[in-house]
């Protein structure tokens, strides 16, 4: 089901949390909602989802107005960043419970309610653990249990809010894995919020990045990543390194540019390879893991990042202190008044 | 291999533990212990020994006496009208502190904390006030021959004033720390307000319930100056036990003013067991998380 979101403005006190959102999403794909945190990005799935009412504007579910639609009515799914299990129920209970709280006339037979509940167990690949509490489980079942409680009711839509922001490192990027495989399966429209880019990078078909209330750019993740907008897009998606310069122009006389260029975009060499070297020297070096991280200053006393391989870092065999050439090979160049 | 364990065991003989020395722990366990003793434990002997000073026989026929049993009979009812009236209060109330946001919110908080800062003989004085003859409901109420105050239905309003906070006061931290998200996710699963609430937030406060339920039972019963004042003080019609306590003692009938005190030392020695495994229960519920 496709979602079209129009003109969608909400304010919390003197606080603008969205301001005049449009977008659309395209039936059966997989969206992330990317930004800082108070960017508005779990605002908007809290008001597709009908969680919150919005100030101004509408939604609209497969070209139906959803906007004064009770959540109850809406059906979508929702997962939660801290679960939200029930935890006076079972697993079996939680998954149950949408299919259970029915009306009479609508509600399937207590069979064919038990057989849906395995089957989405099976699902999530928790079968096993349909008797359990949800303190018996660890962080990832739950958040798998809250998505099969999700899938019960066969919703239209599947809105996920940080869903695996509580988990550590390792489960998460288990779990994202899994997410896509699931979606690639299921094929429902979802959407899920994310403040972590590599997860949005990963897991979306496409994704939206959002900043103070409004969107600053939508796209697939190699556009987002290869084509950014502006230069916040570019800054959150990656580690950038500034350099400002200006621009002359006949008519205003001079414009100040500021040329962001990515840390992994930077080489850097023993000898000046063209007019693009710049001299620096090494203040710090930071190994993280494959990749080593150098910071360096310019001539003129900027600070710059450099991302290297483990392989090139030890090739070159740098030393704290030491002076060096910079290149920048791939530069943006954006002429606007922008502060990070 | 012995050496580097000797220093080891050498650096760590109990000079890093962080906690006071045992002289001190011991004083101030003692100290704790014997203060409870002195003002809880010996009180509490005291009402069962002189209760019993004059054996088992003495004890019950002051309890069958025909102006406690009333007594009793009229605490009970008084209890068993204020406590469900509290409950489905304080449910209410604190359902809505909890869970939703709105106007004049921090307004009925600081109403519901009022019977707790006001002295209980003010909390009698106001409906003497209101509903007394010289009161501004006074005459309307005698013109239609209804009896409120030095009546059964103003001693059950005072306790109701008295005892409103208990059950409230409980469940909003409690609701308050479960915070929204099961009722939320029940709502997006297609569930119903009501059944949002008996299927997910009643089993989550089910043990707080309880525990201000009990609390808020033992303060009914034993409620002593807010029900003083409305009573009137008649024998075998507006006593309750605790103020039948006190006129059996004026009267120097100490076994009897005993014996009847001694069933509300035993209605507290429930309520502390009661109570005891409620918090534990509620402790339990919110670590679930």
């Amino acid at each position: 089901m496709s979602i079209e979101i129009e003109n969608i403005g909400k304010q919390f006190g003197s606080f603008t949390a969205l301001d005049d959102i449009n977008l659309s999403i395209p039936s059966g794909e997989l969206v992330a909602l990317l930004g800082p945190s108070g960017s508005g990005k779990t605002t908007l799935l809290r008001i597709i989802a009908g969680l919150e009412t919005p100030d101004s504007g509408r939604i609209i579910f497969n070209g139906e107005d959803t906007t004064d639609r009770h959540v109850r009515e809406r059906k979508v799914g929702f997962v939660f960043q801290h679960y939200a299990l029930f935890k006076h129920m079972t697993v079996f209970d939680n998954v149950a419970f949408g299919l259970n709280v029915r009306p009479r006339d609508s509600r399937p037979s207590k069979s064919a309610i038990k057989e849906k509940v395995m089957e989405l167990l099976r699902l999530v690949q928790l079968e096993g653990m349909a008797k359990r509490y949800p303190s018996q489980l660890s962080g990832g079942q739950r958040q798998r249990i809250a998505l099969a409680r999700a899938l019960a009711v066969e919703p239209q839509v599947l809105l996920l809010d940080e869903p695996f922001g509580a988990l550590d490192a390792q489960v998460r990027a288990e779990l994202r894995r899994w997410l896509r495989r699931l979606h690639d399966e299921i094929h429902v429209t979802s959407v899920f919020v994310t403040h972590d880019q590599e997860e949005a990078l990963e897991v979306a078909d496409r994704i939206v990045v959002m900043n103070k209330g409004r969107i600053e750019q939508a796209g697939t993740p190699d556009q987002v990543y290869e084509h950014p907008a502006n230069p916040f897009v570019l800054n959150f998606l990656g580690n950038v390194n500034l350099f400002h310069g200006r621009i002359p122009q006949p008519a205003q006389g001079e414009r100040k540019t500021v040329s962001y260029v990515r840390s992994h975009d930077i080489d850097i060499d023993r000898s000046q390879q063209d007019s693009s070297s710049l001299s620096a020297e090494i203040r710090h070096i930071q190994k993280l893991g494959p990749s080593v991280r150098v910071t360096l200053t310019l001539a003129s006393g900027e600070p710059i990042e450099a991302e290297l391989t483990r392989d090139a870092f030890q090739n070159l065999g740098l030393q704290q202190g030491e002076q060096v050439y910079v290149r920048p090979r791939q530069v943006r160049v954006f002429v606007e008044d922008y502060q990070i | 291999m012995a050496a580097p364990t000797t220093t080891y065991t050498g650096k760590n003989n109990g000079n890093h533990r962080i906690t006071e020395p045992a002289p001190v722990r011991w004083l101030l366990t003692a100290i704790a212990l014997a203060f409870l003793a002195l003002f809880l434990a010996l009180p509490l002997a005291a009402v069962f020994s002189q209760a019993f000073a004059k054996g088992w026989e003495t004890y019950l026929a002051a309890l069958w006496e025909p102006d406690t049993l009333s007594s009793v009979k009229l605490t009970l009812i008084t209890a068993a009208v204020a406590v469900p009236l509290n409950l489905v209060f304080g449910v209410i109330a604190s359902w809505a502190i909890a869970k939703f946001t709105f106007p004049g919110k921090n307004l009925l908080i600081t109403l519901i904390d009022l019977p707790f800062s006001v002295s209980p003989v003010i909390s009698g004085l106001i409906y003497v006030l209101i509903f007394g003859r010289q009161g501004w409901l006074g005459p309307w109420l005698d013109a239609h021959d209804i009896k409120i105050v030095f009546a059964v239905p103003g001693i059950i309003l005072a306790t109701i004033f008295v005892t409103f906070p208990f059950i409230a006061r409980e469940l909003i931290p409690l609701m308050e720390a479960q915070g929204k998200d099961e009722e939320e996710a029940a709502l997006v699963l297609g569930a119903s307000g009501l059944q949002t609430f008996l299927r997910v937030t009643l089993p989550n406060i089910k043990w707080g319930i309880i525990y201000g339920v009990i609390l808020c039972n033992a303060r009914a019963m034993g409620e002593f100056g807010a029900v003083s004042v409305v009573s009137g003080h008649i024998r075998g019609s507006t006593n309750t036990v605790p103020l039948h306590v006190e006129i059996l003692y004026n009267e120097y009938n100490y076994t009897a003013a005993f014996a009847v005190a001694s069933l509300l030392a035993l209605l507290a020695l429930v309520t502390l067991v009661v109570k005891t495994v409620a918090e534990w229960k509620v402790q339990q519920q919110l670590e679930r998380e």
